[in-house]
């Protein structure tokens, strides 16, 4: 009898269902930042190429680097729990939170940059530079903006499952919250796999 | 117990260092092919490796070649929907 008391019931393939549909609206907002995108590229192509030159690469590359490696250090830390090596799950853990921290300080490093050189929304210089520019400068802005907050919002979950693990919630037994919590984490990076061309190498 | 096989596989860590590996050196590639300067083609190259990128990370980050057949069908919805949506918003501009 004590043993049945114990036995709980989960649906694995629900909760991971529940998180891919949710997913799949993650995509559809940023597919429709896309769809305007590439309107306004092909509308105003001269002017994106023109605009892009702002952009640095190497920062780009760099954190599109170290987006790749914390998705890297997320599905390890889930392959480590699995096989119930906790202090090793929980490393791996704190290193995505770390690394995602270190994209929001480049991208931190860009923006204020860019904002130095007078491109922000509504600038004087952006306003006297033509449609063309003010969209690529606002396209950049609430893209890598909403990206960023995907960032920051899936860092603090990464947090709260760090938590979890530390109690002993997340185990070997039942890891469906940091699965999960590694789905979002990899479609953030999807997302920035696509902005890092789309913004930065069109020069 | 089908869950409890479902639930049991475990990925070797080798394969992962190994998809992000692909990973770092398609980033590589991908800002190689937007230097040779090709014009309306490495926008296209681009766009493939990235589309390469994203599918390495979803097989295999994301356990898509783990998963039910349920979760692979599915995952076509999303996409076909915005390409769909792409597909006729160009017909009207180009045809405008």
């Amino acid at each position: 009898m004590t043993e049945t008391a114990h036995i709980e019931h989960r649906d694995y393939t629900g909760a991971k269902l529940g998180m891919w549909l949710f997913l799949f609206t993650e995509i559809l907002l940023f597919g429709g930042m896309f769809l305007l995108y590439s309107i306004y590229r092909t509308t105003y192509t001269a002017d994106f190429h023109e605009a892009a030159k702002e952009m640095s690469v190497t920062i780009g590359a760099i954190n599109t680097v170290i987006l790749l490696t914390s998705s890297l250090t997320m599905v390890l830390s889930i392959a480590a729990i699995k096989q119930g090596a906790k202090a090793r799950s929980l490393v791996l853990q704190a290193a995505t939170v770390i690394l995602g921290g270190v994209f929001l300080l480049n991208k931190y490093f860009e923006w204020t940059e860019h904002i130095r050189h007078g491109y922000y929304p509504d600038s004087p210089e952006l306003l006297a530079m033509g449609h063309g520019k003010v969209l690529y400068f606002g396209l950049y802005y609430v893209m890598t903006g909403i990206h960023g907050i995907h960032v920051l919002i899936g860092a603090g979950i990464i947090c709260f499952t760090f938590i979890l693990t530390m109690r002993g919630v997340v185990t070997d037994k039942d890891y469906i919250k940091l699965e999960n919590t590694g789905l979002f984490w990899h479609l953030v990076d999807v997302i920035w796999i696509y902005l890092f061309p789309l913004f930065y190498l069109i020069t | 117990m089908e869950e409890k096989q479902e639930h049991h596989i475990i990925v070797r860590a080798r394969t992962f260092v190994l998809v992000w590996t692909a990973l770092v050196i398609l980033t590589a590639v991908t800002i190689k092919a937007a230097e040779m300067r090709m014009g309306e083609w490495s926008m296209l190259a681009n766009l493939l490796i990235a589309s390469t990128k994203a599918s390495l990370v979803l097989w295999f980050f994301m356990h898509l070649k783990y998963e039910k057949k349920i979760f692979k069908m599915l995952f076509l919805v999303p996409i076909a929907t915005i390409t769909i949506i792409i597909g006729m918003t160009f017909f009207d501009i180009w045809y405008r």
